[in-house]
């Protein structure tokens, strides 16, 4: 829904950056928490990068699976969306992966 | 065109009315120029507030080699978005502001329940209202009509409000010191969840007139809220909804949110919304 003009953001950062240079290369990292769809992304992407110096360029996209860290027992463990839940049972962690929604790298000539 | 989402067009929004020039851009330009043995660099910083070009004409050679050269930039898609919401969380913590954003789908009863709220506790505590509709002044008016202070933006076919509208509209208003205010967003359980106004807390509106699989459906808003409000529970009577379902549904995907059942309508359970706030806003 939204991923059109997320894609324009992306391709107004990464312009702004390369100053002019012909831009080869975008990698993102979008994780699964964002509310992005990635297809979306690649989808928008070629239009968005037309008559800029990211035409032509590779866009590779990383997906980060969500990670929660457990309060009680410590232990790292994939986060399900729908059903927030440690495997020792426990409801009480912090999310350290899986927001992503960012421009990690970008390689120009 | 709305920056940020794709279901807008031309969607400058307005704010009481007014069409706001709201996007600002900060550029930073460095250059290196080889001449022989000298080498000079010189780097400026500026911001505008409108598109204009940049053109650096250089009359001698740049013997740069077609190399290729990666640059990390580890940057943030919303990331200036994210910057102007930082800024109108500092306008708020240096007021002591309260700022809650009331996020839900069109016709949870964000408006009444903002009546009703406002009708209690406006007497022991300042409230301002920030309205976000894509048109239309008349919710902004039913608030007026309660006496607190009220500025409604209208996102045009925007589908959610930006932390750069809210920060003319805050200025704008004016809070006072130690108040509460309330950005009432856009009707719409998608795009809002993405965008960090500088609130406190988001506040998810569900009402029982909806399914209660609705935070399964929809877990990005349900996820980034703090608290979720069942409202219109006096209609349980005539309804399927499983409220304990839905509950339970809801805290599936944000183990941590504070729920509260209640009917803006007939008052019942109101009053632990109210504690909260006051709770919240000390």
């Amino acid at each position: 829904m939204h991923e059109l003009s997320i894609t324009k953001n992306i391709v107004a950062i990464v312009n702004e950056r390369a100053k002019g240079r012909r831009v080869v290369r975008v990698q993102l990292e979008i994780g699964k928490l964002s509310a992005i769809v990635p297809e979306s992304i690649r989808f928008c992407f070629d239009v968005c990068a037309k008559d800029t110096c990211l035409s032509g360029a590779k866009l590779e996209i990383t997906e980060v699976w969500p990670i929660g860290r457990c309060q009680k027992c410590h232990q790292d463990f994939s986060l399900d969306l729908v059903n927030a839940q440690c495997p020792c049972g426990s409801r009480q962690f912090e999310c350290i992966a899986g927001q992503e929604m960012r421009i990690k790298e970008m390689e120009v000539e | 065109m709305c920056t940020t989402c794709g279901c807008s067009d031309d969607a400058t929004p307005r704010i009481d009315g007014v069409h706001q020039h709201l996007h600002e851009h900060t550029h930073d330009h460095s250059h290196e120029h080889s001449h022989g043995e000298m080498t000079h660099s010189h780097s400026h910083n500026h911001v505008h507030d409108h598109d204009h070009d940049h053109d650096h004409s250089h009359d001698h050679d740049h013997g740069h080699l077609a190399t290729r050269s990666i640059l990390k930039l580890e940057e943030d898609i919303l990331a200036k978005n994210n910057l102007v919401a930082a800024e109108n969380r500092g306008f708020f913590a240096g007021r002591k502001v309260l700022a809650i954003n009331l996020v839900s789908s069109p016709g949870s009863g964000k408006t009444s329940l903002l009546e009703e709220t406002i009708k209690s506790m406006s007497a022991k505590k300042a409230i301002t209202v920030i309205e976000g509709d894509q048109e239309t002044e008349n919710d902004a008016q039913r608030i007026r009509n309660t006496g607190v202070k009220v500025v409604q933006i209208n996102t045009g076919s925007g589908c959610h409000l930006e932390a750069d509208s809210v920060a003319v509209a805050i200025k704008k208003v004016d809070p006072e010191q130690g108040s509460i205010v309330f950005i009432e967003n856009v009707g719409n359980l998608v795009c809002p969840a993405l965008f960090d106004l500088g609130e406190a807390a988001k506040v998810a509106i569900l009402s029982v007139t909806e399914g209660e699989d609705k935070p399964l459906k929809y877990p990005h808003m349900f996820r980034a809220a703090t608290a979720l409000i069942i409202n219109k529970i006096d209609l349980l009577p005539y309804l399927k909804f499983d409220i304990e379902k839905c509950k339970e549904n809801a805290l599936k995907v944000n183990p941590a949110l504070r729920i509260f059942c209640l009917s803006a309508q007939t008052q019942v359970g109101m009053d632990a919304w109210y504690d909260w706030l006051i709770d919240r806003s000390k």
